[in-house]
């Protein structure tokens, strides 16, 4: 015989999720979940963030790999709390994990705590883990097709960075087909054009980081409306 | 490769129900699953084929629906159906979207055998179902 189930398959990590944003919101941190592919540069734009960002706040870092630990090493090395989170061999963070971690900091003396996220397109899209904000990090030499490609991950986001923007004139980068794909899939979010390397329009996308981190520490949730009525439109009201 | 723990979860809710029903089989498990998402069937088959031994739901099937991408546009204001890779309004052809549906992933139903043995079982299945009929459990 068939039973009608309708049940919701990824609950199991996002009733994590909100219990870990639980705990960060009774600590007022700011948490932000950065993805994107191996190389994008998502280690070197958190050093330049935190270069910007830590006269301000207090800053902890979360460094997801599948294994080693370079990039904690990396940045730990800056001064600034950071935890190794290995998956060994899984392609993305869960929620769990994050809620396992964060003892692991002085939580009642940070702000804000970076998550960089497994380097993957497809996976880290699907898992929720508590973040008040989500950044997709697409570096100019991946190519303009990654929105139409990955649509998820462009979709569930708060914010796009384009990273190494310095590299521009040496690819065949069309940025007003990103910037077009993007928009339709996700028309209220911010979009940033950035080199780390260079710290070219670094400065915008901090203060924008500023703000969300500031609107975490007034209680407000940081996520933008839009976010929140994709989430009614999609998933919820199937239940 | 998130389909592994996606399938260990999954496998988990898919025993939980059937047993639930009193269920000894689990045959078939139907997802729905929206085209944004990066979710693949097949590879919760193989996942599941591993996972599932020597349990209810060992040889079950996976079958798999896929719910289309679903839009309003905030230009001409009339809702389509597209693909995600061709985002555009159907319409108008306009950019601005807003995002109705397709990002959906639930179980919809299972197919189950039930346990016929002791006729106490049976009994006490039909007074729990007199019960809750007004309710309506779903149960057929």
């Amino acid at each position: 015989m068939e039973i009608k189930v309708l049940h919701q398959v990824m609950e199991w990590n996002e009733d994590v999720s909100e219990q870990v944003k639980e705990i960060l919101a009774a600590h007022q941190i700011c948490m932000i979940n950065l993805m994107g592919s191996p190389g994008a540069g998502k280690t070197s734009l958190i050093s330049a963030l935190i270069g910007r960002l830590k006269k301000d706040f207090r800053i902890g870092v979360i460094e997801g790999d599948i294994a080693g630990q370079v990039d904690a090493e990396r940045i730990a090395g800056l001064g600034i709390p950071t935890v190794q989170l290995n998956t060994d061999g899984a392609c993305h963070i869960e929620a769990m994990s994050i809620r396992h971690i964060l003892p692991e900091f002085p939580l009642d003396d940070l702000d804000v705590i970076f998550v960089e996220n497994i380097g993957n397109l497809v996976c880290p899209a699907e898992f929720l883990i508590g973040e008040s904000l989500r950044i997709t990090l697409l570096s100019i030499p991946e190519g303009d097709d990654k929105v139409e490609k990955y649509p998820l991950m462009f979709t569930d986001t708060d914010c796009l960075v384009l990273n190494k923007y310095d590299m521009l004139p040496y690819f065949d980068f069309d940025e007003a087909k990103v910037r077009a794909n993007y928009e339709t899939v996700n028309p209220d979010a911010p979009l940033f054009r950035v080199s780390s390397r260079t710290g070219d329009e670094m400065d915008a996308l901090s203060d924008y980081l500023a703000g969300q981190i500031r609107r975490a520490k007034e209680g407000n949730p940081a996520k933008e409306e839009s976010a929140g009525d994709d989430t009614d439109a999609t998933g919820k009201e199937m239940r | 490769m998130h389909e592994l723990s996606i399938t260990e979860h999954l496998l988990k809710d898919c025993i939980r129900e059937a047993e639930a029903k009193n269920a000894s089989k689990i045959r078939v498990i139907r997802l729905c699953i929206g085209a944004l998402r990066g979710i693949v069937p097949d590879c919760i088959q193989i996942y599941l084929d591993m996972l599932a031994e020597g349990t209810i739901a060992e040889g079950a099937r996976i079958e798999s629906e896929t719910l289309p991408v679903k839009v309003r546009c905030l230009n001409c204001g009339r809702e389509g159906e597209i693909t995600p890779h061709h985002l555009e309004c159907p319409h108008c052809k306009s950019l601005r979207l807003k995002l109705l549906s397709g990002k959906e992933f639930y179980i919809k139903s299972l197919d189950i055998d039930i346990k016929e043995k002791e006729t106490e079982r049976t009994q006490e299945a039909n007074i729990y179902g007199n019960k809750s009929t007004t309710s309506g459990h779903g149960m057929e």
